[in-house]
């Protein structure tokens, strides 16, 4: 396990790699021509995806853009490994996931990923020290030292007070932090935040970005999925989506 | 792992308590159906060990010849007044005759008679018996001594007395060497018997044998001053019957020797007797039947048991239905940070375990207050309906109900196993959901 906790630097982040081995053990993610169709009984078939290909160097920060029904959540969720493409490949840390078992799926999200909701998504009968500490539970993780990292966690993003607080006592702003901390507590290798400020007015949007961009300087890869421009260009670089394909990439 | 699974228990917990009254609600079924089977099982297990106990009490080496009055009309001598009937004494001169290997053959002649000492009466049977008889019923001696043979060869006035007719009739003397007046003679009393319990009822009748109002006189006393000839019904009626031994008990050495014996028994009798005014009772055979009937019986309570516990399996999985959709989104976000399915299903399982398996404990416990439910129902029954109480058989009356720890253990091993069963098909529907839908459900 590696100790990086957000303010530990990364030593180097480069800009969009190549093909190639090396290139590839610095990049996050990619993915290649993936498409996604739905089948929806008949010969009625939605193109989700019609070929997406896109790589996300260490230390990225991308915002995915788009109009409504242009397949921004569909490829969100295959970054997830929620859902598998109907064909191409999705390289996570170095391995192709578009082809592993439901099983082997959640063992990944469980270890490479995080997730930061735009309802923040926390377990309703959990603490906040609980909340962030459930991805670790999958893995097994249930020691002492693993609730400290987690109290570290909350305190890093302004909850020490509220360590056993239940989402239901806590402001939509601090349940999206805890939501935050919990993305953190794996050391993912890639953060996918779906509009992480749809649900809160503008200056606790604006804390949930710099909490993000703070993040982001601490090398964490972030992709994330939003409908405002402004949110947008707090990111490194946009990506607009069209009829499930990339426009352009800003 | 075992910390893990504490707090797979923990969150379980933690989540029935979300909705508190539909959990209780759900416990209190599991609970009930607990209770059922332990309570039952202690019923019938009380019931069954008193009807062993009197059985036994017979003796399992021992085949019981005994006098019946044979149904009206299907005797020879209809109409007249005195109707003879039952085991002769040639027929206890046969059997010893006939079965060389019997260890005992012990008559005996009872007779409904008053029982006077001065001013005081009891109502009680007069036992006529040879020395034997006290052995052969387990009963003890309180005082005094028993009939021997000397007084029958001498055809003595002696009488032994039951504890609770001396009690009745002397109640500040003491009774030994006093007089007891049976009909117009005297006897004189040499000994007095401990009460016992009553033994198991035999001869079709419903009652057990009730020792503690019997009168033992000398079977030869009995025959010199009362006869064979008894009237019965009122006083001044000229109607009565014959009878000249009531029973024989046969004992044989050893418990194989008990069948063949109540074969010849039966053959050497059916030649004599065409009217069938006898019955062979072979406590053995009662004891095999009693098995039998406690084993179909047990059957019986754990089918009304299992019907009880498979209804309260039933409520487990329809709440266990309710929460997986009022949870689906929480699935949702537990696979998102990296549940498997065989994690959700967990979950779920041990949750609907954790409902029936304190539903279990709850029942466990309440199981354990068989017996003071019980005798407070009966205190309940006996104040309110005395009636109804008096004409219950004394097996149920005092009635003791036996926890039995297998159904303890096998009730409770039940409730856990209704959890398994029925909370598995909820958690695998828990477990199948797409997690992109269940993310999105609200
Ligand atoms: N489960 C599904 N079954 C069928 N069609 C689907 C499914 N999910 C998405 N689609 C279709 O795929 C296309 C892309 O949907 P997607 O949800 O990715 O759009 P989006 O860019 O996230 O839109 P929005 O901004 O409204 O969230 C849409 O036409 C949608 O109807
Ligand atoms: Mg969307």
């Amino acid at each position: 396990m590696s100790t990086s906790e957000p303010h530990a630097r990364f030593s180097s982040r480069l800009p969009s790699a190549e093909n190639g081995h090396d290139a590839r053990s610095r990049q996050a993610a990619r993915v290649v021509n993936l498409r996604k169709e739905y089948h929806l009984g008949g010969n009625n078939i939605v193109h989700a995806l019609r070929g997406v290909s896109l790589d996300f160097p260490e230390g990225d920060f991308v915002a995915i853009m788009g109009q409504s029904g242009s397949g921004k959540s569909t490829l969100l969720n295959l970054l997830g490994c929620l859902d598998r493409p109907t064909s191409g490949q999705y390289f996570l840390g170095g391995q192709d996931v578009s082809r592993l078992s439901d099983y082997e799926l959640s063992r990944v999200r469980g270890r490479l990923l995080g997730f930061i909701f735009q309802s923040y998504n926390l377990i309703p009968q959990l603490t906040v020290v609980e909340n962030i500490q459930a991805p670790l539970f999958y893995q097994g993780r249930v020691g002492g030292k693993e609730t400290e990292r987690c109290v570290r966690l909350a305190t890093m993003v302004g909850l020490r007070e509220r360590l056993d607080h239940r989402p239901f006592q806590l402001s939509g702003g601090q349940q999206q932090r805890v939501a935050i901390a919990r993305a953190l507590v794996n050391n993912p290798r890639v953060i996918l935040a779906d509009e992480p400020t749809g649900n809160l007015d503008s200056q606790t949007g604006e804390e949930i970005m710099r909490l993000l961009e703070a993040l982001n300087e601490s090398g964490r890869t972030i992709i994330m999925v939003t409908h405002e421009l402004d949110i947008a260009q707090r990111a490194k670089r946009v990506v607009v989506m069209r009829d499930g394909l990339l426009e352009a990439a800003h | 792992m075992l910390k893990k699974i504490l707090l797979t228990l923990r969150l379980g917990f933690f989540s029935l308590l979300l909705h508190k009254m539909r959990s209780s609600l759900a416990v209190l079924g599991i609970m009930i159906g607990v209770t059922a089977v332990i309570w039952l099982v202690a019923l019938g297990e009380g019931v069954s060990q008193e009807a062993q106990r009197q059985i036994k009490d017979l003796g399992a080496t021992n085949i019981i010849v005994k006098s019946v009055k044979p149904a009206a009309g299907s005797s020879a001598d209809e109409g007249a007044r005195f109707l003879p009937y039952g085991i002769l004494r040639e027929d206890y001169d046969r059997l010893l005759g006939n079965i060389p290997w019997i260890r005992q053959a012990v008559p005996m002649r009872e007779i409904s008679r008053e029982f006077r000492h001065r001013a005081r009466s009891h109502q009680g049977q007069l036992v006529g018996c040879t020395g034997e008889y006290l052995e052969l019923n387990q009963l003890s001696l309180w005082d005094g001594r028993f009939i021997n043979a000397d007084d029958q060869k001498l055809l003595a006035n002696y009488c032994v007395i039951a504890q609770s007719v001396a009690e009745q009739l002397f109640p500040t003397e003491n009774p030994i060497n006093q007089s007891l007046q049976i009909d117009s003679d005297f006897y004189q009393i040499i000994g007095i018997t401990a009460d016992r319990d009553p033994s198991a009822a035999i001869g079709g009748s419903l009652a057990g044998r009730d020792y503690n109002s019997d009168v033992y006189i000398p079977l030869e006393t009995l025959r010199a001053r009362i006869g064979d000839q008894v009237m019965t019904g009122r006083s001044n009626s000229m109607e009565g019957e014959i009878v000249e031994l009531s029973q024989i008990t046969i004992g044989v050495a050893n418990i194989e020797q008990v069948d063949h014996a109540a074969d010849i028994i039966r053959e050497l009798l059916s030649r004599n007797h065409p009217n069938e005014d006898y019955a062979v009772i072979v406590p053995k055979e009662l004891l095999r039947q009693a098995e039998n009937m406690r084993m179909m019986f047990n059957a019986l309570l754990i089918l009304i048991a299992g019907i009880s516990l498979l209804v309260g399996g039933i409520g487990i999985m329809n709440i266990m239905l309710a929460t997986v959709t009022e949870r689906t989104r929480e699935i949702g976000i537990r696979r998102a940070l990296g549940a498997t399915r065989a994690d959700i299903i967990q979950q779920f399982l041990v949750e609907s375990v954790v409902l029936t398996g304190i539903g279990g404990a709850l029942g466990v416990a309440v199981g354990f207050f068989c017996k003071p439910a019980t005798n407070s129902i009966r205190k309940f029954l006996n104040t309110f309906f005395p009636d109804s109480m008096a004409s219950v058989p004394a097996s149920i009356q005092n009635l003791e109900p036996q926890v039995a720890y297998w159904s303890v253990a096998v009730a409770f091993g039940i409730s856990v196993g209704v959890g398994l069963l029925f909370g598995l098909y909820p958690a695998r529907r828990a477990a199948m959901m797409d997690p992109i839908e269940a993310l999105r459900h609200e």
